[in-house]
């Protein structure tokens, strides 16, 4: 137990440390990029690096890179020419007062309006449908859009589903003491028996099969949207992980996993913990503020690793359609370096599709074990 | 920055969508992966111990089979032993039997050789016996006529007696 407690300390510091670092370094790195893209324009918002004067045919860096990170109500796929090559997506809402609008989301692109909505352009709502109430304020309506990342969602669920329920359907027809498992089960097995033996075994404790279908699902459903967000067209491409709001439900799944099926010596360890009376008061706070920070912490980091990871590519990318202004020179051999630093940068993020998925689950299950495991360690101090 | 500012209706999708794939391979899925690997270790974990415990029997079996040889080929030795020595007394009974009987057939040879000499003696003192009373008597009856007639009876008389004494021997 012991060293698989260090095991599990080691795989974090050695996996968390570099993610941090090429989070903090993208963001230092994106803003410049943006900054000069920004003062070479010299133009407010062109889309999509569409070049509007003929004298600046200037790439919009940050306009692409939050056009890509941030949801969007349609998928873009690329332009040719002018025109964009785009995929509709539905959009449900409902408006305090007209009730349930769905409609394509092709009807509100490029700035058009439909039954008094449209893609707000202001600071506060920008990129989302917004209406005018009575006062002429843009509000937003409750919206629930099939959106760029939803569809990816679906997507990606429909495809985990299916190999994983393919892999059970070999187990199921199949003598498992008899043969090897072949096809998807083949490829799926080593994987799964790793993250159920190595990782959620050791960490959870004894009764870790309660908890290993919900370990494995958030393991394989952010492994494989890790992955799909690196191939660059349709299917993939989207930013899921790096989404706030996806990282949010995973890690509200992990709280409520740590925080509804925990014994009493957890509680008790946060409003009442063996400590001297005076330390106390100071104690309880920080108790339950880390009750809050665990979750957050994997929030954060799945969604800056993979948000930092997309956007790194995407700037080393556009490096090349900046550069190409500055001559046949620098800008060949940027091309050069950016197309081999791309290369690096998309193995490293296949990588770190893994290495976030692994870090979730492994951090995930660490937090369950510890709410889990407070009675055994007691009656080992006794 | 919008960024950090969790979306609603991505949040109501993602828990929707999250809640039905966790629902559907929680209960389909995984499990019966996980069970299926578990049964396996298991069978696998049991055949190593298996293979374990036939390996040790079978050293075992190695060790009876040693012993069950050597104790053989001592058994074998020994009888071989046991059969020379029964084969040496024998021959040397069988030699000891067969000077006995040779002794044994020796000495009667002799007992019947001197019974056989006796009698033969005995039967020559009593012929040569008979023959002296015998010539005894005809010298008497000659007595009477001449001297010369005396000692042709008594030539004749002998030849006579060695003639019947040759006959009686033959």
């Amino acid at each position: 137990m012991k060293t698989g407690i260090r095991y599990i300390l080691i795989t974090i510091m050695a996996f968390v440390l570099p993610g941090a670092l090429a989070s903090a370094q993208d963001s230092t790195d994106m803003m410049p990029v943006a900054a000069v893209s920004d003062t070479v324009s010299g133009t407010a918002a062109p889309v999509h690096g569409t070049g509007d004067t003929e004298q600046e045919e200037s790439v919009d860096v940050q306009g692409i890179i939050f056009g890509h990170i941030n949801d969007s109500y349609e998928w873009h796929i690329t332009d040719i020419g002018d025109k964009p090559v785009t995929i509709p997506l539905p959009v449900i809402l409902h408006s305090k007062t007209t009730g349930w609008h769905c409609f394509l989301s092709s009807r509100v692109a490029h700035g058009h309006e439909y039954k008094g909505f449209y893609i707000s352009t202001s600071e506060k709502h920008e990129g989302k449908i917004v209406e005018r109430d009575a006062s002429g304020e843009e509000i937003r309506p409750f919206d629930i859009s099939i959106t760029k990342n939803v569809l990816s969602l679906i997507i990606s669920s429909a495809l985990l589903i299916a190999l994983i329920l393919g892999s059970a359907r070999w187990y199921k027809r199949h003598d498992v003491l008899k043969e090897a498992p072949k096809g998807v089960a083949a490829l799926l097995e080593p994987v799964i028996e790793m993250i159920n033996d190595d990782v959620i075994k050791d960490a959870v404790g004894p009764n870790y099969a309660k908890y290993s279908p919900y370990l494995l699902t958030a393991f394989f459903f952010i492994l494989i949207n890790n992955l799909l967000g690196i191939i660059p067209i349709f299917p993939g491409g989207a930013n899921v992980t790096g989404n706030i709001a996806v990282t949010f439900v995973l890690a509200l799944c992990t709280f409520l996993a740590v925080n509804l099926t925990t014994n009493g010596h957890y509680w008790r360890d946060i409003f009442w913990p063996d400590a001297p009376m005076w330390i106390k008061p100071i104690l309880i706070p920080i108790e339950m503020f880390g009750m809050f920070t665990k979750p957050l912490s994997l929030m954060i980091r799945l969604f800056a690793n993979i948000m930092a990871g997309h956007a790194l590519i995407l700037c080393i990318v556009s490096m090349i359609f900046i550069t190409v202004r500055m001559g046949a020179v620098i800008g060949g051999s940027m091309t050069v370096v950016s197309v081999g630093f791309g290369i690096f940068m998309d193995c490293f993020e296949i990588l770190v599709a893994f290495i976030q998925a692994y870090v979730f689950t492994i951090l995930s299950a660490v937090f369950i074990g510890l709410a889990q495991e407070r009675p055994h360690a007691e009656k080992q101090g006794n | 920055m919008s960024l950090l500012i969790p979306d609603s209706g991505l949040l109501f999708w993602m828990l929707l969508i999250f809640a039905v794939v966790f629902g559907i391979l929680a209960k389909f899925g995984f499990p019966v992966i996980t069970k299926m690997i578990a049964k396996r270790r298991e069978h696998i974990d049991n055949s190593l111990r298996l293979a374990e415990e036939a390996e040790v029997r079978l050293g075992q079996m190695k060790q009876e089979h040693a012993r069950i040889i050597a104790q053989a080929r001592e058994e074998q030795g020994q009888i071989l032993k046991e059969a020379a020595q029964e084969r040496d007394s024998i021959i040397r009974q069988a030699q000891a039997q067969a000077q006995d009987e040779a002794r044994k057939i020796l000495d009667e040879a002799k007992t019947r050789i001197d019974a056989e000499k006796e009698s033969a003696l005995r039967e020559i003192r009593s012929q040569v016996a008979l023959l002296s009373v015998q010539i005894a008597e005809k010298i008497m009856r000659k007595e009477l006529s001449s001297d010369q007639a005396h000692i042709d009876l008594i030539s004749r008389m002998i030849d006579e007696a060695s003639a019947s004494h040759s006959s009686k021997n033959n």
